[in-house]
């Protein structure tokens, strides 16, 4: 086979690994869509903030110490300790479960029953507030986080590759990492949402608030839950970007990368998130090594874009979604 | 009563807030917030302690206080305008809004306003001729110096010689990062080699496809006009395609310790081009301790002192503070207009005499501007990274752009932009 032929198959891999990494931020909007009918605009913010107060605790980072220096003319910046990657990543989903609690107290609880426009409209606000209090809390320097996962390629499939076709492929062992990640997250949630008497409430919900709210089932409770559980995929999705590119503020922008799969996967459908994104990842790379070069190259922020709305022009509700009929 | 003593509150309150008449304003389009805020902070740090040190230290300048106006652009084009209008009254006496975009729209509208534009390795490279861009100054580098730099460089680590070679130039596909390309495609007919042009859309947090091209490709060596997180996914993606570190080479927007750090060991031997010097070994910084950070009156948390970027914003405002000497022994008065200080831009000289002076010996080229060159001698160092010691090295001294080359493009795009404006050439 010729050279070129391999290097689209490796491209194809690559954007269906890059597609993963998309999946991994869709998939926390998805959990809350699925359970409140709320599109949380704060899911991109939610990862950046989750990262930041991983490096935060891990670097033993004293939290608003730029304004209590301030105030008490202070120069405390860290305890001098530091903290294992480990204890650290359990911490901060602590702090994320927390924060889910105070979005429930301070902004759902007092929404209930609104229009989904007022609920998004309250998730924009809950972004650009967490966008500063993150900022104020741990500083808007870069920061890099290494929880140790292995990053670069992965010279055992080159070398295979390599003796087999005579073309090594490049894959970043990052974005296997990724892969086996997200696969767990997925079987997690399945099982949780299967097995477990809160999953169970949680699809309750999700098919019918009012009927759920008949047979007990608390939707305070189950807000906290979702939102535990969409803080703590955030958190997933900041370690994995952020161990690529740093951890800052172009962090939060990742859910753009989300947006288009969530249009083409479905916006209640987990297993969708996972397709939508390997399709959209392989698409955009495809395209642009394909038709990239013709148009001067740098097509993947809009080509994911126009291929989503190519599969709503065909299937409105996503490959996944479900299809809403209204009876007059 | 209340009324009258809240009143009287609120107008001292005003006036206390308000500049004295006499102070010299200088506005700071900054960015602290949004995915620039990383670079925009040390710079925006850098620039306002260095005007805090003259003014503890020395009482200011010429005996008047300098009070920084700061206006969040967020590195948007539409606020950084924004941001100047609504700092522009009551005496701005210049701009610096860390921003190619910005620049672009300020160019006309400083001009209109007759407010100088100071735009150090960014902005509109043709604004070097003085001849058709009166109100701008973008000494002592620019764009196209930084390239033709690069490109000098890699003649002298090849004899001279780059026939066959290939170089990828990964730029930010903005109006900023497309400035190289002309200059990179004049120089790559001059020398015989190939310019593989490789775009990455903003913000750059994925470049998969860019890197993967750029391992088919086999580029001699890459080239890269970045910014913000671009530059740091960059470097990790070359890292994980075992691309060598010391044939990648940046831009100086595109060698901070923020564009290395994340990829840790995987970084180590990055080139970058640089305006000026770097570490801590400069006098300068001990004043910036003594009577700025432990004062209390740092512009940040006073932990980015001595950073690439810091330097930058501090070397920024050392040439404008310059240029107000200038401007006050030129008109014989401490309280400058605009107008006045434009003339001081122009007729201005550092030294490296003067330079030693004011704490910063061989830190920057010196130089010395006329109405006709507002650019400078356009030189610049490359600089290294050491990832265990986590620090930038000087590895040339300066090295001068190839003018024969980039005159002809400087004059041939001034010429342009005074046609589509009626611009009629100064300076005969």
């Amino acid at each position: 086979m010729p050279e070129t032929v391999f290097y689209a198959l490796e491209v194809m891999l690559n954007g269906l690994m890059a597609g993963i990494m998309y999946a991994l931020v869709a998939l926390g909007f998805v959990l809350i869509f699925k359970a409140s009918g709320i599109f949380n605009y704060a899911q991109g913010v939610l990862a950046l903030f989750a990262a930041l107060t991983l490096v935060g605790i891990m670097e033993g980072q004293v939290p608003f110490a730029h304004l209590i220096n301030a105030i008490f003319g202070t120069s405390f910046h860290t305890f001098g300790f530091k903290v294992p990657a480990l204890v650290a990543i359990l911490i901060t989903a602590a702090i994320m479960t927390l924060l889910a609690v105070l979005v429930e107290r301070y902004i759902l609880k007092h929404l209930v029953n609104q229009e989904p426009i007022i609920l998004f409209m309250a998730t924009i606000g809950l972004a650009y507030f967490l966008e500063g209090f993150g900022d104020v809390m741990w500083g808007s320097d870069l920061k890099s986080l290494d929880v140790g996962l292995p990053k670069g390629i992965d010279e055992t499939i080159e070398s295979l590759t390599s003796d087999w076709f005579g073309y090594g492929f490049f894959i970043d062992r990052l974005d296997i990492v990724a892969a086996i990640v997200a696969a767990l997250l997925v079987a997690a949630l399945t099982l949780f949402s299967q097995y477990s008497k809160q999953g169970r409430a949680l699809r309750a919900v999700a098919d019918d608030h009012q009927a759920a709210l008949s047979v007990g089932i608390s939707l305070r409770f189950i807000w906290v839950l979702v939102w535990s559980i969409a803080g703590i995929v955030a958190l997933v999705a900041g370690i994995m970007w952020g161990s690529k590119s740093g951890v800052q503020f172009s962090l939060s922008l990742i859910a753009l990368k989300a947006l288009p799969v969530l249009m083409l996967g479905g916006f209640t459908s987990i297993p969708g998130a996972i397709v939508g994104g390997l399709i959209i990842g392989m698409g955009e790379k495809l395209f642009e090594f394909l038709i990239g070069p013709l148009v001067g190259g740098a097509t993947e922020n809009w080509f994911a874009y126009v291929l989503a709305l190519v599969f709503l022009v065909f299937r409105p509700q996503g490959l996944f979604g479900e299809r809403i009929i209204e009876r007059v | 009563m209340k009324k009258a003593l809240a009143a009287l509150a609120a107008a001292t309150m005003l006036m206390t807030s308000m500049p004295a008449s006499a102070d010299l304003i200088v506005p700071n389009l900054s960015y602290r917030t949004g995915p620039y805020a990383p670079g925009g902070i040390p710079y925006a740090d850098g620039f306002n302690d260095y005007f805090t040190l003259l003014n503890q230290r020395d009482g200011g300048i010429g005996g008047e206080k300098v009070v920084i106006r700061e206006c969040e652009t967020a590195y948007n084009t539409e606020k950084g305008v924004e941001c100047y209008e609504a700092t522009k009254g009551g005496g701005a006496l210049v701009y610096n809004p860390l921003s190619t975009g910005i620049t672009y729209q300020l160019i006309p509208k400083t001009a209109a306003d007759g407010i100088p534009l100071y735009t150090p390795g960014y902005g509109r490279t043709s604004a070097a001729n003085g001849k058709v861009f009166e109100w701008v100054f973008n000494y002592p580098s620019n764009y196209w110096d930084a390239a033709s730099v690069a490109i000098r460089y890699l003649l002298n680590e090849n004899k001279g010689d780059l026939k066959g070679k290939k170089i990828a130039l990964v730029y930010h596909n903005s109006a900023y990062g497309k400035e190289p390309i002309r200059t990179l495609t004049e120089l790559s007919k001059k020398h015989g080699f190939t310019l593989v042009q490789v775009p990455v859309d903003h913000p750059g947090q994925e470049q998969k496809s860019q890197w993967l091209q750029i391992r088919r490709e086999k580029p001699d060596y890459v080239v890269m006009w970045g910014w913000g997180v671009m530059n740091a996914v960059a470097i990790q993606e070359a890292a994980n395609i075992n691309y060598p570190m010391k044939n990648f080479i940046g831009v100086w927007w595109s060698g901070s310790e923020n564009d290395v750090l994340p990829a840790g060991m995987g970084a180590d031997g990055y080139k970058s081009l640089a305006m000026h010097g770097t570490g801590m070994d400069y006098p300068v910084y001990q004043d910036i301790k003594k009577y700025v950070i432990d004062a209390g009156k740092a512009s940040g948390a006073g932990d980015q002192v001595g950073s690439v970027l810091y330097s930058r914003g501090m070397y920024a405002a050392l040439v404008i503070s310059e240029a107000i000497r200038k401007a006050q022994a030129i008109s014989g008065k401490a309280a400058i207009t605009a107008a006045d200080l434009r003339n001081g831009f122009e007729q201005l000289e550092i030294t490296e005499a003067r330079m030693a002076e004011l704490g910063l010996p061989k830190f920057g080229q010196p130089f010395k501007a006329t109405c006709a060159d507002h650019g400078g001698p356009g030189a610049a160092l490359i600089q290294q990274w050491d990832a265990k010691a986590k620090k930038w090295s000087l590895v040339t001294d300066f090295i001068a752009p190839d003018d024969d080359v980039l005159t002809p493009l400087i004059m041939e795009d001034s010429a342009a932009y005074a046609k589509e404006n009626n611009i009629a050439e100064r300076c005969k």
